[in-house]
């Protein structure tokens, strides 16, 4: 066990390996956060700037809390309030954070890439709080530390992800996670928002919700991603609730133990009944404080990489 | 071509282990007030066997909890980010003396780690120090209060052990030179 990458830019260039031990790091993590001092020194006197360029508010506030834990002092930089408005690029701005010492520099942008762009460009350590429709990272952490937990495993389970998968971060990070530990994932969703091509990431497609889920450990439901969609890829939300939204007669023919899953924010009545959301079989807050961990351990794992060329020196 | 010594086999290691035990007995006369915390890896088996041993002395039970040092180590930035173990400190670290149990002294920057992750869990009346191996080599003004051997190294020799939770045959510490 051991991780010597200095960003999180995304899971598809991690190894299983990898994922792993940001899985029992945040471990670690979450009894910290179960004492009455839930503060520890690893990052004392490192700084870290929230640039969160597309709005957030769990996202942030989570990274914001996980590096509060570890005592770094932490800025936060959003696209409102900011320079972008003025014309500054986006090098720019991460070039004038970096000039105030910044030590590690989280982004969310609605541009897929743009953090690997700054991990060129800056000495900064830089953690992707999703990118575009591209990937989310910690977010799949979270989900593969919040089903191990469950399950006790990941290797073998069924996990079904329904909803908007073409327009998700989520979607991609999640298949890039649970297929490397050996998940059996299936898609599921609108044909407009569940390409075929999918499949070749190491996933099954299908359109036949009741069928998704029948046999599922997991079910993970994604939210429509209305900001993202350029024009209308399903009649309507009554519609989209009625033939792929969660509810307590689909939920009736699962496996009496699987797991429902939502990164938020949740639309109640549309992908999931709102009292499913709050039923026992419900996991989604559980997903929120085990983000605290994962964006902890991603923290503290990070301090120690090196770029390549660093290390090589 | 590296050289190995056997320092301590099994036997030696329950010996030392008796004598360290009766130590802590012999100073800490309020046996109530006393609990062992393990450092792992290492020292977290060898103060499970010292309360074994301090439980027949002393006819109690004898608290023992385990404290990772990882989130407060000294160089973390400059290194790759270690394995944490998990933390756990079953009993109210407030108003008692804590035995602190580590396999090897060396630098003692993990003794100053672990006293200050001590500190978030309360405050002790008194920390002393336990080590099965003393090695020299300070980099800090740290001494222990009971060591098992005293063994002079030079900086390039290595010390590895084979310890387990109540003792076994193959338990040893062996001295390589590179």
């Amino acid at each position: 066990m051991s991780w010597t990458k200095k960003h999180l830019l995304d899971i598809e260039s991690l190894t299983a390996a990898e994922i792993l031990t940001v899985l029992d790091t945040a471990r670690g993590f979450k009894a910290v956060g179960e004492r009455a001092i839930k503060k520890v020194p690893a990052l004392r006197g490192k700084t870290v700037v929230n640039l969160f360029v597309e709005p957030s508010t769990r996202t942030r506030t989570s990274f914001e809390l996980a590096a509060t834990r570890l005592s770094a002092d932490v800025i936060n930089f959003s696209a409102d309030a900011s320079s972008f408005k003025k014309g500054e690029t986006l090098k720019d701005t991460a070039l004038n954070l970096e000039a105030l010492n910044a030590d590690f520099i989280i982004i969310r942008h609605s541009a897929s890439g743009a953090p690997h762009f700054l991990s060129r460009v800056l000495n900064a350590h830089v953690i992707n709080a999703g990118d575009g429709a591209h990937e989310h990272p910690t977010q799949a952490f979270l989900d593969t530390f919040t089903i191990r937990e469950k399950k006790g495993k990941i290797a073998g389970l069924n996990v079904t992800i329904l909803g908007d998968i073409l327009y998700s971060r989520v979607a991609r990070s999640d298949i890039w996670a649970l297929t490397k530990l050996g998940a059996n994932v299936t898609l599921c969703g609108p044909s407009t928002l569940v390409p075929k091509t999918f499949e070749q990431m190491g996933c099954r497609v299908t359109y036949d919700v009741d069928e998704a889920i029948r046999e599922a450990d997991v079910i993970n439901l994604l939210r429509i991603q209305h900001e993202r969609q350029r024009k209308a890829m399903f009649p309507s939300i009554g519609e989209y609730a009625q033939l792929f939204g969660l509810n307590q007669d689909r939920l009736a023919r699962t496996k009496p133990d699987a797991i429902i899953m939502h990164p938020g924010p949740i639309n109640r009545g549309v992908e999931i009944d709102s009292e499913l959301a709050d039923s026992d079989r419900s996991v989604i807050l559980e997903q929120v404080t085990n983000g605290l961990a994962v964006r902890m351990a991603v923290l503290f794992l990070v301090n120690g990489g090196k770029a390549v060329a660093e290390a090589a020196q | 071509m590296s050289e190995t010594t056997i320092l301590l086999d099994a036997s030696a290691i329950q010996r030392a282990l008796t004598r360290i035990a009766h130590e802590i007995a012999e100073r800490n006369e309020q046996s109530s007030g006393v609990a062992l915390v393990g450092i792992p890896t290492g020292g977290d088996h060898l103060a499970a066997r010292l309360a074994k041993i301090l439980v027949g002395i002393w006819h109690h039970p004898v608290p023992v909890g385990i404290l990772d040092t990882t989130m407060h180590r000294d160089d973390l930035d400059q290194r790759v980010a270690p394995q944490m173990h998990p933390t756990d400190i079953p009993f109210d670290v407030n108003g008692k003396t804590i035995v602190l149990v580590d396999d090897v002294l060396f630098s003692g920057r993990t003794t100053r780690a672990a006293m200050d992750a001590l500190n978030d869990f309360g405050r002790p009346r008194k920390i002393q120090l336990a080590v099965l191996i003393d090695r020299g080599h300070r980099e800090l003004p740290i001494k222990a209060d009971f060591i098992g051997k005293n063994v002079p190294t030079a900086l390039d020799e290595k010390i590895s052990l084979r310890l387990t939770e109540s003792g076994a045959a193959q338990d040893e510490v062996i001295l390589k030179k590179q």
